[in-house]
């Protein structure tokens, strides 16, 4: 396919997919329009995992932390200072960005496993935290009782799941709109040059680390509107909300969405939430076993390693930043990008050829 | 008596019994944890679905355990093939994705440990079941003025005669010459000539006895239920973290160390105990990520700022 059919294709698929989104609040009952609104707000923390997992070469189990961190903040704000969404927002993007401020310096020196298990760790204190600090957080219970929101000055407060919903939805889609326009930005370049050939980019004089710093900085700042529109969505909060199995979900949904698409993202962690939340009701108790086997294909079926759906992108990323030609189909270019010392043979030797 | 020895040992007396408890948690830890350790180093495998292995074990011997000696050993058995089994399935589902990367390996083992969790709990039901151990050891004895639980002090004993012939194995045997080798350098090792298809079969059946033997003897200090795999499974990767991937001795230490953190910890400090593991294991990450002390954890890739 040439690329201008298939940006076509892609614009069509994405006005479908936001008329759809839309027309969700009128087309189904009042529960399902609630668990809709979390999924959204599950799907745009999956989003700033994708952002750090297949962008920025962090995998990362611990976007929990700035989620929390907005979400409780966000309640707080709610319940002591002022019941406007957009003041909501902005102290839970604050949260989220400081809260990533003060982890960023045990995550950017790392890379590959070895930040999945910091960010695992950050992930565990941050509950640990969450479910201690009672007088804060309201421990294991958590808060409740969070007033009804009222999304700008002078309007009335959100009283329905429709409107809750809908809510969300905007918030949403004015986050991942920014998010995109910054992506597509000379910055968004930079970031992928750096997941790609980390001593190269080092080399051309571009502070690697630094940008790893700011975009993990601006994930955690994504994860902490997320966390404030949970507290809108779900009108309640508790350390459950933020457990390690949240965190794998995340991170599994945006690895079969195809870890470096922001579309991807949504769509893979809205099939897991689904899996989980709906059909859990339609069959109970196979809820988890769907899910693994869900995961188990996934393994299975991306013969270019799960970053495969990102490949093309990375093709034009590649070919326009080195005039390199051809498609570069090669193990080792997945979400580490940089091959680790204990990889299989084949791998590392195609890597290390080809990449140092 | 008991105020004799109280006097004798002072300040630290309130702390023995925890500290106790620590080192039985460590061990069992140790046992658990050493199968992790070795997909990790020796076959660059993220099993997250290791604590599944633990917990079929675990299920196990609370299905087979009647109170008296025989069903013990029937449950050891049965648990370490048991796991040892699914530990080898594992093998032989990752075979596909050898070559992948971390996060496709993360992505399959943790279906694993979600799929095999339903069934465990399918098969056992959702309530966290009780475990009969032998009526012989389901007492307490007297130990320095304090009753303490004979089965622990056994556990205690089992578990380090397994950590002593595990490093006598690692140490003195050729399959953990092999081990060893494989940890320093697998590309040469599979230059040599030894099939990694067979190294990885023989890591994960050999993680999942030790892991299922660890479920078995430890089912009465972290029963079976549905939450048990996710437990071991953060647990083991701290004593991983924190004890590196080269030796056995390092394993060990972690693992006690982990043992003290959640048992002595939460006698001394009961607000800080809770964040001390996380928080050690970011910590000791964070310092090798930068490249500072030298022979730890190799999980880093091969590019150096």
């Amino acid at each position: 396919m040439t690329p201008a059919p298939r940006r076509w294709l892609g614009r069509a698929v994405l006005a479908g997919g936001l008329a759809a989104a839309v027309a969700v609040p009128w087309s189904v009952d009042a529960y399902t329009t609630s668990l809709f609104a979390r999924t959204l707000v599950l799907g745009l923390v999956g989003v700033s995992v994708a952002l750090l997992t297949g962008l920025a070469g962090l995998p990362t189990l611990g976007q929990t932390g700035p989620y929390a961190a907005g979400a409780y903040t966000s309640a707080l704000v709610a319940m002591h200072v002022s019941s406007v969404g957009v003041v909501q927002v902005l102290a839970g993007a604050l949260a989220g960005a400081l809260f990533a401020l003060l982890t960023v310096p045990l995550v950017v020196y790392a890379r590959g496993v070895v930040v999945l298990m910091i960010t695992l760790a950050i992930g565990e204190l941050t509950v640990t935290a969450a479910s201690r600090w009672s007088s804060v957080t309201g421990g294991t219970d958590g808060l409740a009782g969070i007033p009804a929101i009222r999304p700008v000055w002078g309007m009335d407060p959100l009283a329905s799941d429709r409107a809750r919903y809908l809510y969300t939805l905007v918030v949403v889609g004015v986050v991942i709109a920014a998010m995109v326009m910054l992506l597509r930005t000379p910055a968004g370049l930079l970031l992928r040059a750096s997941r790609d050939d980390e001593a190269r980019t080092r080399a051309s004089g571009h502070r690697v680390t630094g940008y790893l710093a700011v975009t993990f900085v601006g994930a955690g700042a994504v994860a902490g509107v997320a966390g404030s529109l949970l507290i809108t969505a779900q009108q309640y909060v508790s350390p459950a909300d933020f457990g390690f199995d949240v965190s794998a979900l995340l991170l599994l949904g945006v690895v079969i969405g195809g870890a470096a698409s922001i579309g991807g993202a949504i769509v893979g962690t809205a099939l897991v939430v689904a899996v989980r939340d709906w059909l859990s009701g339609l069959l109970p108790g196979y809820a988890p076993l769907l899910l693994g086997g869900l995961f188990v294909l996934t393994a299975y079926l991306f013969p270019r390693g799960v970053a495969g759906f990102s490949t093309d992108l990375a093709n034009l990323v590649r070919s326009r930043s080195r005039g390199r030609t051809g498609p570069g189909d090669r193990p080792g270019t997945g979400i580490q990008g940089r091959p680790s010392r204990g990889e299989p043979v084949a791998a590392a030797h195609v890597s290390s050829g080809e990449r140092r | 008596m008991m105020v004799q020895s109280a006097r004798l040992l002072g300040p630290v007396d309130p702390y023995l019994i925890p500290a106790l408890d620590g080192v039985a948690y460590g061990l069992l830890l140790f046992v658990a944890a050493s199968g992790l350790v070795f997909c990790f180093g020796v076959a660059n495998i993220l099993n997250l679905a290791h604590g599944l292995l633990y917990a079929i074990g675990a299920y196990l011997a609370a299905a087979v355990l009647d109170g008296g000696w025989g069903s013990l050993l029937l449950a050891l058995g049965v648990g370490t093939l048991a796991a040892a089994g699914a530990g080898g399935l594992l093998a032989g589902l990752l075979a596909p994705v050898a070559r992948r990367d971390h996060l496709t390996q993360a992505l399959l083992t943790f279906g694993v440990a979600l799929g095999g969790g339903a069934l465990l709990v399918t098969a056992f039901g959702p309530d966290s079941l009780p475990v009969r151990i032998p009526a012989a050891l389901d007492r307490s004895v007297e130990l320095a003025g304090h009753r303490y639980a004979a089965y622990r002090l056994v556990f205690i004993g089992v578990a380090a005669v397994i950590a002593v012939l595990l490093w006598l194995a690692v140490a003195r045997t050729r399959a953990g010459m092999l081990v060893r080798a494989a940890v320093d350098d697998a590309d040469m090792v599979a230059c040599l000539g030894v099939n990694p298809a067979r190294i990885r079969l023989g890591v994960l059946g050999a993680a999942g006895a030790l892991a299922g033997a660890a479920g078995v003897l430890g089912a009465p200090i972290i029963g079976p239920a549905p939450t048990t795999g996710d437990t071991v499974l953060l647990l083991s990767l701290v004593v991983v973290v924190l004890g590196g991937l080269g030796s056995v001795q390092g394993t060990l230490l972690a693992a006690l160390a982990v043992g003290e953190i959640q048992s002595l910890g939460v006698a001394l400090a009961p607000t800080a105990a809770p964040f001390l593991l996380f928080a050690a294991m970011a910590l000791v990450l964070a310092v090798r990520a930068r490249g500072l002390p030298g022979r730890f954890l190799r999980l880093r890739p091969g590019s150096t700022p």
